[in-house]
């Protein structure tokens, strides 16, 4: 069994490289196992994590008992019906006639997570950015290397020069224009190195392919 | 005879192996259980009144209080140093004990933690909102080996409480995000009033948007399709939000040139939000008959298999357009390389800092960051979401004179700004 279980991993693994070649039946085969077993794969996990693991367990808790056997099991949530209500409301689209109504709970997504996430952008990306960025530059007893002043040299002028690129409002032409693209510069000096570093972490996912192949495989690897 | 006398002899000597095991199984351990007695360490055998001598003054004055600024659980204990509590002194850790009170009656107390000797204060986490408290705190001097206390010398503080814990409405120590969220949204409400008063709002050129009408015309002209993948996360990330409002847009041009416009998704969310959005926009244009249910499919949940599953679809019906809009991860470019392989147009948009350079590489056009979510105003030149925008960059202005000034400030020792913008969690 376990050996059918490697050669079907490797007969899998050959198909989906295969299409570096071309597109081809073999292909095709593995990406529609790929496709319809990770469907199925993750419905089944969102329904034991979400419908029974989050509402079902939290509304009906589990029977728990501590070492001396006494109960500690957690009172009902019963604020989880709202979320199980909104949930049914989105299967009104089953419905022709009323499928307007799940148009509410997809409101409600979209509105709370606007909401949720504006406070926590502002805190992380405005705030905590801002504050990295005003640094001492250099002198007024200000102690530190001279990779430390041209780090901190970069980081305020890169800062900067990118917020001026992103600025929609004003026309990109003399000075501001010439500031932008020193912030355009910026953004593509960190792209460059974003580029290299994630193609070497990407090398390491083939490595590890190869290693299943050469080694667990066909055993040329020990 | 010689028989005979072999024999008494081989009993005698049975016999005193036998006297010589039981000498080795039953007294040899007794002996060497007393000589181990006899060369224990000193410390090991501690009388009361050694440990009388040990033992630590008590801590004093202890106070307890309802942890501020929390959403409630949390009991702050402070107290005063132990006399003792000095370099080389009896006071060596302080242990906190906690009784609480259920239905009125006050249980025992129990060790909830400790800190070491120096330390003032203690966050119990633990405390349930609403219930009492009492809290005693205990010096303690002790001698461990190998992690084993050999001895220990305690003395209790007075008993503090009762206390409970509650939650906050506010947390005062963020006050300077409520400013800033309150100064930008003032902003946001300021324009977009002038927007809608009528006062015409500039938006300067950007270039990958003003390619959505190209690359759309294209698959009219070519009679292809047009695919939109709006990303692999769902309608909780607002880069997906921003990449479904584009597609509305999107899929208006679609509808106009009537080019068919197919939009795999991998979460259910999306995959329903994305249908309610094509549909609108094709009634918006006048072309609800356009509209069928399955240009807005489901693929899967899985990011690899949805990376596979699009490849698929490109390479087979080899559509003139591609756009990608949304938070994308390892997925990026695989997507967009096997796009630029059949030499369909590509325009990507993220604010996936990681994925960016994939699609600077391999796209035609490439939205940066904010501007995939400056997109929707741009292409839809609505009055709201235009004084949005410019809100957004007085909000921007006012960081970049924040940096200037603090920058200087910080150089010159004057004053630190920085410390504005701390934001406590």
């Amino acid at each position: 069994m376990e050996h059918f279980a490697l050669w079907l991993a490797a007969f899998l693994t050959l198909g989906i490289v295969s299409f570096l070649y071309k597109d081809n039946p073999w292909y095709k085969l593995c990406e529609a196992i790929f496709v319809g077993l990770s469907a199925g794969y993750w419905f089944v996990v969102l329904f034991w994590d979400n419908i029974y693991g989050k509402f079902w367990v939290g509304v009906f808790p589990l029977e728990e008992f501590d070492e001396a056997g006494r109960e500690i099991t957690a009172e009902p949530d019963y604020w989880l019906f709202v979320g199980a209500a909104l949930g049914i409301l989105m299967l009104m689209r089953l419905v022709p006639n009323i499928g307007w109504i799940s148009r509410w709970p997809l409101a409600f997504i979209v509105g709370s997570t606007a909401g949720l996430y504006l406070i926590n952008y502002f805190s992380s990306n405005m705030m905590r950015q801002v504050q990295g960025t005003i640094v001492p530059l250099f002198g007024a007893g200000y102690d530190a290397s001279a990779y430390a002043i041209v780090g901190n040299i970069v980081v305020a002028v890169g800062t900067f020069a990118g917020l001026v690129y992103f600025f929609f409002s004003k026309e990109h032409r003399g000075v501001f224009g010439g500031t932008a693209k020193v912030g355009v510069f910026f953004l593509m000096l960190t792209f460059g190195a974003s580029f290299g570093y994630t193609v070497m972490s990407r090398m390491s996912l083939l490595i590890g392919r190869m290693d299943f192949l050469l080694g667990d495989w066909l055993g040329m690897i020990k | 005879m010689n028989h005979n006398c072999r024999t008494t002899k081989q009993t005698f000597l049975r016999r005193d192996f036998l006297l010589l095991a039981f000498l080795i199984i039953v007294i040899a351990p007794t002996l060497a259980a007393q000589q181990a007695s006899d060369t224990m360490p000193a410390d090991t055998v501690v009388a009361d009144s050694i440990l009388v001598a040990r033992t630590p003054a008590p801590p004093i004055s202890v106070t307890v209080q309802d942890l501020p600024n929390d959403a409630g659980g949390s009991i702050k204990v402070n107290w005063g140093l132990s006399p003792d509590d000095v370099a080389g002194g009896k006071a060596r850790k302080y242990r906190i004990l906690r009784a609480e009170t259920i239905d009125g009656q006050r249980q025992e107390f129990t060790e909830i933690g400790d800190v070491t000797s120096g330390a003032t204060e203690f966050i119990d986490g633990n405390a349930t909102s609403d219930v009492e408290f009492y809290y005693k705190v205990m010096a303690v001097n002790f001698l461990s080996e190998d992690n084993e206390t050999i001895w220990e010398a305690t003395s209790k503080s007075d008993e503090a409480g009762p206390v409970k814990s509650s939650a906050q409405w506010f947390d005062w120590r963020r006050i300077n995000v409520f400013v800033g969220v309150i100064v930008l949204c003032g902003f946001i409400l300021y324009y977009i009033n002038q927007a809608k008063a009528g006062k015409k709002l500039f938006i300067r050129k950007i270039a990958g948007l003003e390619a959505v009408d190209e690359a759309v015309g294209r698959a009219t002209e070519m009679g292809k399709k047009i695919f939109y993948i709006p990303g692999t996360q769902d309608m909780d990330n607002v880069q997906t939000i921003a990449g479904v409002t584009i597609l509305g847009r999107v899929a208006e041009m679609a509808a106009q040139y009537e080019t068919w416009l197919e939009v795999p998704v991998s979460r259910s969310l999306v995959l329903v939000t994305a249908k309610e959005v094509v549909k609108e926009a094709y009634t918006k244009v006048g072309r609800p008959d356009a509209y069928q249910e399955d240009q807005v499919h489901y693929l899967t949940d899985d990011q690899f298999g949805y990376a596979a599953g699009i490849d698929g679809m490109v390479v087979r019906e080899k559509p003139a357009t591609i756009f990608y809009m949304g938070a994308f991860y390892a997925e990026a470019l695989i997507l967009a390389e096997t796009g630029n392989s059949i030499g369909a147009i590509q325009i990507a948009g993220t604010a996936m800092p990681s994925q960016l350079p994939f699609f600077v590489a391999s796209c035609d056009y490439t939205l940066i960051g904010e501007e995939l979510f400056a997109a929707s105003a741009y292409l839809s030149r609505e009055p709201k979401l235009l004084g949005s925008l410019k809100g957004q960059d007085m909000g921007k202005a006012v960081i970049l004179i924040a940096i200037v000034v603090g920058v200087l400030l910080e150089t010159f020792g004057i004053w630190k700004l920085s410390n504005l913008f701390t934001v406590i969690d």
